[in-house]
């Protein structure tokens, strides 16, 4: 379900974390060890930590919970919400739920492709943005939406774009 | 905190009532700031912060602020509602920080209100008028509440809390009776009463398949085992509904309570909340509602004294669509990828941890808590012959009034399209509305007048569904539509079973073929031959419903699909390899669409008509939406 992700990138992901992350990661795996049904809550609370899901810390992660790195591996590329390549610092998510498609998401998601030249599910190479869609946020009413890291912006007109990108460095 | 008795949730809602009622020489005047994320999003807060400001620098110490969640009419956040003694409550649409001072200015202090900015005046439940209330000056022309036709044809009983209460605070809920149905059910009623009295309301699950939940219930209750669970299914995946959201944003213990009743009618004493992570709101508002009641005792053991143990625990979902099967979710809540399993069994028999499990969706939770307090026959009081009590709708897309709706069942479609959404906005003609979403399929104008019911929908070709409800204009194209859902469901398939991993790819490669203007005649014979495999293979209601949007817009817009293969022509100028945009004699050069213009392909001298260089242009149509003297048309 979730992109096929390019080869650099995901080498990319292999960076080394610092002691601090790394410390991080080990006490939220404590932290719910011996709980069944734990994986989900811990992947989405190492991501939210330290940003995202590489291989490595899969593999930490398969050694403290003492499950099968093929089933973390399963499991995060299952599910939309976990990416395994860093983000950029502002991720743009235009909504593509219907409403917002009805009322001119796809195109604004079509402008911003071009205005950044980026595919949805990139990040610019100075990681400035990502850009991703997302299936309905659930503000109808404010149709086509379009979420900044935690900014939202209404019914979002194609003649507005450019000018709300520019507040994001 | 002392855990409370029954009597102690009678005395708070005493405490909350005088404390907050107005009352002449005290309190004189309340204002309401409604805070879900729709208002947040456009800037509740910031109104909130300057009613503070002006109120701590007025020096009055009659008046207060309270916050509350949505209030329903979504297009016009952020909404504010002043009441004054003695005077009807008038509520404010679209207030930003500007207007709020004004408002406190003119309104609160000075008396007078600011009839532009008022929407309705009165209140939107009969029940909490208060006598005698007079019109406040400047509002004589405001409509009446239950006038104003968005509220008019209304029935309140799953968000009877909307805009009223604070959802942060307990006590608040409580006052509105929070909790006096669980009471009820844990102290005078049997397991066998409980599930008899569900039966009698005729409630159907709200989710989207509408199976009997008293059924449901006394399955489960009949089922051995001394571990069991209730689930709320709060992953509201289908794009265009948010009920769910706004229920738990604003009125988070009518879900718990409704949980805590369902868990003594089938002897459970865990249960788990499983919310979409797309929902942060909701999911911090349930998370301190869980605390709260723990305080109070009204979860966690020996509730309210009965004896009766129970605890919730919410379960942060991942993003995927089909986590919204039961089955799936359950998948997903055990840790594991969320893929459906085959059914029997029912889970009523073997469901989360292979233990007898109950799920029900967040609108089928927050109704059972009124009809254990007022009973299942006042339930079924209202609705037609097997589709009882009210129905949420999020009406969206091309209408005017957008926003959440609370209708009876076996209302006219029409009613909810026309009088509550107010018509067609930009003078376009009303096309066909969408109903269920992914799973569901479009109405045309000529079917409007059926009514609200599970049956009635079904033979029209859609579906109730969790109750989203899109209006379509003729400017949208019913195969663009189409290929929308199926690229929805192809990419949300989750894989493990072949008709709906091969059928949605191949619906979908189909519908984008004629979208490009490849399509074939015998395309539409295709289609329809996947979709009735996929319908009666699929393992799951994600597959097996996944065809209905082509099959119903096939049923009502067929010439629509001849168009685009047989001439290459998309009739409402949407589908983009088979339009091209020129722009006429009415262009001023202004100068707007070269502007926005990804491609650069417009040019031309200000003042002077610009062209469209077709080579370069990619038909984003962002010309055409930015000019404003319609000079961009499209072929």
């Amino acid at each position: 379900m979730s992109q096929r992700v390019p080869v650099q990138q995901e080498l990319a992901g292999a960076e080394e974390f610092t002691p601090e992350q790394l410390a991080k990661v080990d006490a939220i795996i404590a932290k719910y060890k011996g709980k069944p049904g734990s994986l989900i809550p811990v992947l989405e609370d190492i991501q939210e930590a330290i940003g995202y899901l590489p291989k490595e810390i899969q593999k930490r992660v398969a050694l403290g919970l003492r499950i099968p790195l093929s089933e973390i591996y399963g499991v995060v590329t299952f599910y939309h919400f976990f990416t395994m390549v860093p983000r950029g610092r502002n991720i743009i998510r235009v909504c593509l739920g219907t409403a917002c498609f009805v009322g001119g998401g796809a195109q604004i998601l079509d402008l911003m492709t071009w205005n950044l030249k980026l595919q949805p599910g990139h990040t610019t190479p100075d990681r400035r943005f990502t850009l991703e869609t997302v299936r309905c946020l659930g503000c109808c009413g404010l149709a086509p939406v379009v979420v900044i890291n935690m900014d939202f912006h209404r019914q979002v007109k194609v003649g507005r774009i450019a000018k709300i990108l520019e507040d994001y460095e | 905190m002392p855990k409370l008795r029954v009597e102690d949730l009678y005395r708070i809602k005493g405490e909350v009532l005088r404390a907050s009622a107005l009352e002449a020489g005290k309190r004189s005047a309340r204002i309401t700031v409604h805070m879900g994320t729709c208002g947040i999003s456009c800037g509740a807060e910031k109104v909130l912060k300057t009613i503070k400001t002006a109120l701590d620098e007025s020096g009055r110490k009659d008046m207060f602020i309270t916050t509350s969640g949505c209030a329903g009419m979504c297009k016009k956040e952020p909404l504010v509602t002043i009441e004054k003694l003695g005077e009807e409550p008038i509520r404010y649409e679209e207030v930003d920080e500007k207007k709020a001072a004004q408002i406190f200015e003119k309104h609160v202090l000075g008396g007078e209100v600011i009839k532009e900015w008022a929407f309705a005046k009165g209140w939107e439940q009969k029940e909490l008028a208060v006598e005698g209330a007079k019109t406040p000056p400047g509002a004589e022309e405001v409509p009446v509440s239950d006038k104003v036709r968005f509220f008019g044809v209304q029935e309140l009983r799953v968000m009877r809390n909307r805009g009223i209460i604070d959802a942060e605070k307990i006590d608040e809920a409580i006052a509105r009776d929070a909790y006096l149905g669980a009471a009820k059910a844990l102290f005078q009623m049997s397991t066998a009463e409980i599930v008899q009295e569900m039966k009698t309301s005729g409630l159907r699950g709200r989710g989207g398949a509408g199976f009997p939940t008293g059924m449901k219930w006394e399955f489960c209750s009949k089922t051995k085992g001394d571990v069991k669970f209730v689930l709320c299914n709060a992953d509201e995946g289908d794009p265009g509904a948010y009920m769910d959201r706004s229920v738990l944003e604003s009125d988070p213990h009518a879900v718990l309570e409704g949980m805590l009743i369902g868990a003594k009618a089938i002897g459970a004493h865990m249960g788990y909340i499983y919310c979409r992570a797309e929902y942060p709101l909701a999911v911090k508002m349930l998370n301190l509602a869980i605390d709260q009641a723990r305080e109070y005792g009204l979860l966690g053991k020996d509730i309210l004294g009965s004896g009766f143990d129970f605890d919730i625990e919410v379960y942060r979902g991942a993003g995927a669509f089909v986590c919204g099967e039961e089955t799936a979710l359950m998948t997903s809540i055990e840790g594991k990828r969320g893929m459906p399993r085959p059914r029997p069994p029912f889970p009523a028999i073997s469901g989360l941890w292979k233990k007898p499990t109950v799920l029900n969706n967040v609108e089928t939770w927050a109704n059972v808590p009124q009809i254990m307090i007022q009973g299942g026959k006042w339930y079924a009081g209202i609705g037609t012959q097997r589709s009882k009590g009210t129905k949420v709708f999020a009406l969206t897309g091309d209408v005017n009034n957008v926003g959440l709706v609370e209708v009876p069942m076996g209302l006219p479609i029409r009613s909810i399209v026309e009088d509550v959404g107010g018509g067609i906005p930009k003078g376009r003609k009303f096309k066909a509305v969408q109903l269920g979403g992914p799973s569901g399929g479009c109405v045309p104008a000529e079917y409007l007048d059926a009514p609200v019911d599970y049956e009635a929908i079904m033979q029209l070709g859609a579906i109730v569904g969790s109750g989203g409800m899109i209006v379509i204009d003729d400017s949208k194209c019913i195969v663009d539509l189409a290929r929308f859902f199926m690229d929805f469901c192809q990419d949300e398939s989750c894989g493990k079973c072949p008709p709906c991993r091969v059928g949605t790819k191949k619906m979908l490669e189909t519908l984008t073929k004629i979208c490009e203007g490849n399509g074939k005649p015998s395309d539409i014979d295709n289609l329809q031959r996947w979709a009735s495999s996929m319908r009666n293979s699929a393992l799951c209601g994600l597959g097996q419903t996944a065809s209905n949007p082509v099959l119903s817009t096939l049923r009502y817009f067929r010439p629509e699909y001849e168009a685009h293969i047989h001439e290459q022509r998309c009739p409402a100028g949407v589908c983009k390899a088979l339009i091209t945009y020129s722009i006429n004699d009415v262009c001023t050069g202004c100068g707007m669409c070269l502007r926005v213009c990804p491609q650069e392909a417009i040019t031309g001298e200000k003042k002077e008509r610009h062209v469209i260089n077709q080579e370069k242009c990619v038909r984003c149509g962002a010309c055409r939406s930015v000019c404003k003297f319609d000079a961009v048309a499209v072929a």
